[in-house]
């Protein structure tokens, strides 16, 4: 089943090179903004919930965070993917203390509370499935990225 | 009916899929349950109200309601339990 989530690749980053989790999330973050897909303030709300609520996941295979911010920041649902060239340092979301190392870097940009549930648990399908993460992992161009998302979603 | 409150960051994204686990799994025990979505700060306020309280995040406070952590639900890692372990509590 597909959804009516339609992807731009301009959201899809590889080879992130950045040292810390602030910069990947302001990469996404205002990509989005310039697409229109989220308002002002945006980026500020990520991350600032990303210190008080870390979206770290512990999964198997690559590690990969999910942040986000309220909806009612957010003009149209969708993704932006960034995938780092080195893993960089988000705390989980389990235990704020506990750093992990994150390859890949999911934001969701949802615009209603409660909404696109089939959209977040393939999300998390593709989180739980370790040869999908080391697929998007080992892209080497967007549109391998593109063609495992539109697999799955 | 017992009643689950679901608790993330937002309580708009990871909550979502969990409580939807949650009823699917819940249903095919036999177990009828309802889930209400709330952010984790507002746990400590709500949770009184219902039968069992499940988490994605880091809930620090206090609570007469059992709580389960359920980030397996979002890793996959032991998630089998934790699912028989919140509908043990429902039962």
């Amino acid at each position: 089943m597909s959804l009516d989530l339609k992807i731009n690749d301009e959201l899809v980053f590889l080879d992130l090179k950045c040292e810390r989790n602030e910069e990947v999330l302001g990469v996404l973050s205002e990509k989005l903004h310039k697409l229109g897909y989220v308002k002002d303030g945006y980026r500020e709300a990520v991350l600032e919930r990303e210190k008080i609520y870390p979206t770290g996941l512990p999964s198997m295979g690559h590690k990969i965070a999910i942040p986000h911010a309220d909806y009612n920041l957010v003009n149209e649902t969708t993704i932006a993917i960034g995938v780092l060239d080195e893993p960089v340092t988000f705390q989980s979301m389990e235990n704020v203390d506990q750093p992990l190392d994150i390859k890949i870097v999911i934001m969701l940009a949802i615009s209603e509370p409660h909404g696109q549930i089939e959209m977040l648990q393939k999300i998390v399908s593709i989180i739980q499935d370790e040869s999908l993460t080391e697929k998007i992992a080992t892209s080497k161009t967007k549109a391998e990225v593109m063609n495992v998302l539109e697999k799955v979603l | 009916m017992k009643r689950v409150l679901v608790a993330c960051g937002n309580g708009i994204a990871t909550s979502t899929v969990v409580a939807s686990k949650i009823r699917d799994y819940a249903k095919g025990k036999g177990v009828e349950i309802t889930t209400t979505q709330c952010k984790l700060m507002e746990v400590a306020g709500k949770a009184d109200y219902f039968d069992l309280v499940v988490t994605t995040g880091q809930f620090s406070g206090n609570s007469t309601t059992p709580v389960v952590r359920a980030l397996s639900l979002l890793t996959g890692i032991g998630q089998e339990a934790t699912l028989e372990s919140i509908v043990d509590h429902l039962r």
